[in-house]
């Protein structure tokens, strides 16, 4: 074959390979193109893992010393460490999806225009944002399996319901990708992501994520109840703790529907945008 | 006629290959109030190259984006391989090539790599995909590079390589966007050629430029655009005669008033034009214009006789250069 015909892919009535209908996992292909950057970029993969266990580390084990044990609603009794690293499986799930969904998603929305090229190809403005919502539950669960096997290992898990954690981080991760990428979308310098740093680190402190829902003051529970990471805090606690209760169904029920309402709207922000 | 059509339709839908690739009536494009394209009517053919010519701004780039079904029509029809853009776009795009102006490759994927994950997009196979990579490749000339990264390329090598991303697919249509805008002129030979091969092995071009020398180059038919209609059509030689003298005869003089000396010329040719700097004369004889001019007693600066273009064609038809 010389260099200078394209061969049998542009000749004249020769048989064309017909793509195969992409149907309704086309949005894989994004996954993948995303697998192929981040497997160069290890050392991302290193600090995603570490943020938690630093966390659990200083805060978890070095607070325990003053503080002692706890009991929880359903009067089992943990330590402090057990009390705080399933919170820290929930606000890393958070971080890590927001991370993704945000300033990746930016990045690729408004410099890289990687999505106008994608949109060119027979994807959708609705594969793009499952394809990226998609990619950052694989990389969240990955890490939330990490940090459970490290909590088993220290000793801090005393249920059998553990082995549910990562899929519960996973659920946290699809709350925070769907809103994340919703309100990216509307995002039009990097300084506007200083709301959404606005946004997360009061949640961060204040989700019962580093003592329990009962001391806040009263006027104030009903406020950490309606944020996502509280729900995503009562669900980890819940099942590596063992204290399993309704009020996950409910945290869970929140958090299918905000990531379900964030990906509608990413969809549709995305389309607006790029297909003008 | 009548009973003919009445028969065909017993006997079902005829299964006649589409000739006509994109069908554009009265196709309209409004961003707010402003009004891109304003109403344009297009034909491509299976196996041609068609040809946007016009300034920038003049409604090209909207036109390509319709038809590539990435940006809903805003008033008139459009087919584009008899599909509706608006109902049927990932259909129609799976069969499409597309060069965007702005290349929109991966920085942070290789050069091998920016085929492999954009063929993926289009439902083909890892194998059918990387034989398909490799073989681009040589075609655009880009194998030694393919483990580079995209933004080490210089920008008549980017260029190539959004070419070759476009035929990924093994498109029907291709839709190029300013294909050499930016290139320096080697590069735009090198990829001139390319697009020469593909129009000689049967793919239909559809590309937008505003230069007249590009599009009659590659183009067998085209129309020309500005302000969001079009103002003529037909392949390059055919407008040059029917809007055009055969030659021109391009005198610059020494003095500021050009207009003043246009206007003393009228009688030499079959039309005058006055740009800032020089007066051209349509004429058959462009030679004989010259010798006419010099008989006067003008001493012009420079006198250049030279055949018709696309340019000169634009100029009649709108008043302004395409550089404008």
């Amino acid at each position: 074959m010389t260099a200078d015909r394209v061969n049998d892919l542009i000749a004249p009535g020769a048989a064309r390979v017909v793509p195969q209908p992409l149907g309704r996992f086309a949005a894989r292909h994004l996954v993948d193109r995303n697998y192929r950057v981040y497997r160069r970029d290890w050392l991302l993969f290193i600090t995603g893992f570490l943020e938690p266990l630093l966390y659990l580390l200083s805060i978890g084990i070095g607070i325990e010393q003053l503080v002692g044990d706890f009991t929880l609603p359903n009067g089992s009794r943990v330590s402090y460490t057990e009390f705080v690293a399933p919170a820290m499986l929930a606000a890393s799930a958070m971080n890590g999806s927001l991370f993704d969904a945000t300033f990746g998603v930016f990045f690729k929305l408004k410099y890289e225009k990687v999505y106008d090229a994608v949109l060119a190809t027979p994807l959708r403005p609705v594969d793009v944002a499952v394809g990226e919502l998609v990619w950052s539950l694989v990389r969240g669960a990955l890490y939330a399996g990490a940090f459970v096997v490290v909590m088993a290992v220290l000793g801090l898990t005393s249920s059998g319901w553990t082995v549910l954690a990562p899929v519960a981080a996973v659920v946290i991760g699809y709350a925070f990708a769907g809103a994340g990428m919703a309100l990216t979308t509307w995002m039009r310098t990097w300084q506007d992501f200083d709301f959404i740093t606005l946004a997360v680190l009061p949640m961060f402190l204040f989700s019962a994520t580093f003592f329990p829902l009962d001391r806040y003051p009263d006027g104030v529970q009903w406020l950490v109840q309606l944020t996502p990471l509280y729900h995503g805090v009562v669900l980890c606690r819940g099942l590596t703790t063992g204290a399993v209760g309704v009020e996950m169904l409910i945290a869970v029920a929140y958090l299918l529907v905000m990531g379900t309402v964030g990906l509608l709207v990413a969809s549709r922000r995305i389309g607006a945008l790029l297909l003008r | 006629m009548g009973a003919q059509s009445v028969e065909q339709a017993a006997a079902g839908p005829v299964e006649a290959p589409v000739e006509a690739l994109v069908e554009a009536r009265n196709l309209r494009k409004s961003y707010g109030a402003l009004e891109a394209v304003r109403g344009i009517d297009v034909t491509v053919r299976r196996g041609e190259a068609f040809g946007f010519l016009g300034p920038n701004g003049a409604g090209k780039s909207s036109t390509m984006r319709m038809i590539a079904a990435v940006s809903p029509a805003s008033g008139g029809s459009l087919r584009v391989l008899g599909m509706d853009p608006g109902a049927e776009g990932p259909a129609i795009r799976s069969r499409l090539g597309v060069c965007p102006q702005d290349n929109t490759l991966d920085s942070e994927l290789t050069v091998r790599e920016n085929l492999l994950v954009y063929g993926r997009f289009f439902g083909l196979s890892r194998a059918e995909v990387a034989r398909r990579a490799d073989e681009l490749l040589r075609f655009v000339q880009l194998t030694d590079k393919a483990g580079s990264r995209v933004d080490d390329l210089s920008g008549g090598l980017k260029r190539r390589l959004t070419v070759a991303r476009s035929l990924i697919n093994n498109p029907e249509l291709l839709i190029l966007d300013e294909p050499t805008t930016g290139l320096d002129p080697q590069a735009r030979h090198l990829l001139w050629d390319r697009l020469f091969r593909l129009k000689q092995q049967g793919t239909t071009l559809l590309l937008t430029t505003h230069y007249m020398d590009e599009a009659e180059q590659l183009c067998d038919r085209l129309v020309i655009i500005d302000e969001g209609v079009i103002v003529a059509e037909g392949s390059p030689a055919q407008l040059i005669r029917d809007h055009s003298s055969r030659e021109v005869c391009e005198l610059r003089f020494g003095v500021d008033d050009h207009a003043g000396v246009a206007a003393r010329l009228h009688h030499l040719g079959e039309r005058v034009e006055v740009l800032p700097d020089r007066v051209l004369v349509y004429a058959e004889d462009g030679e004989a214009v010259a010798a006419a001019v010099h008989e006067m007693g003008l001493s012009a600066r420079s006198t250049l006789v030279r055949r018709s273009t696309l340019e000169d064609v634009f100029l009649r038809l709108t008043g302004r250069s395409l550089a404008d």
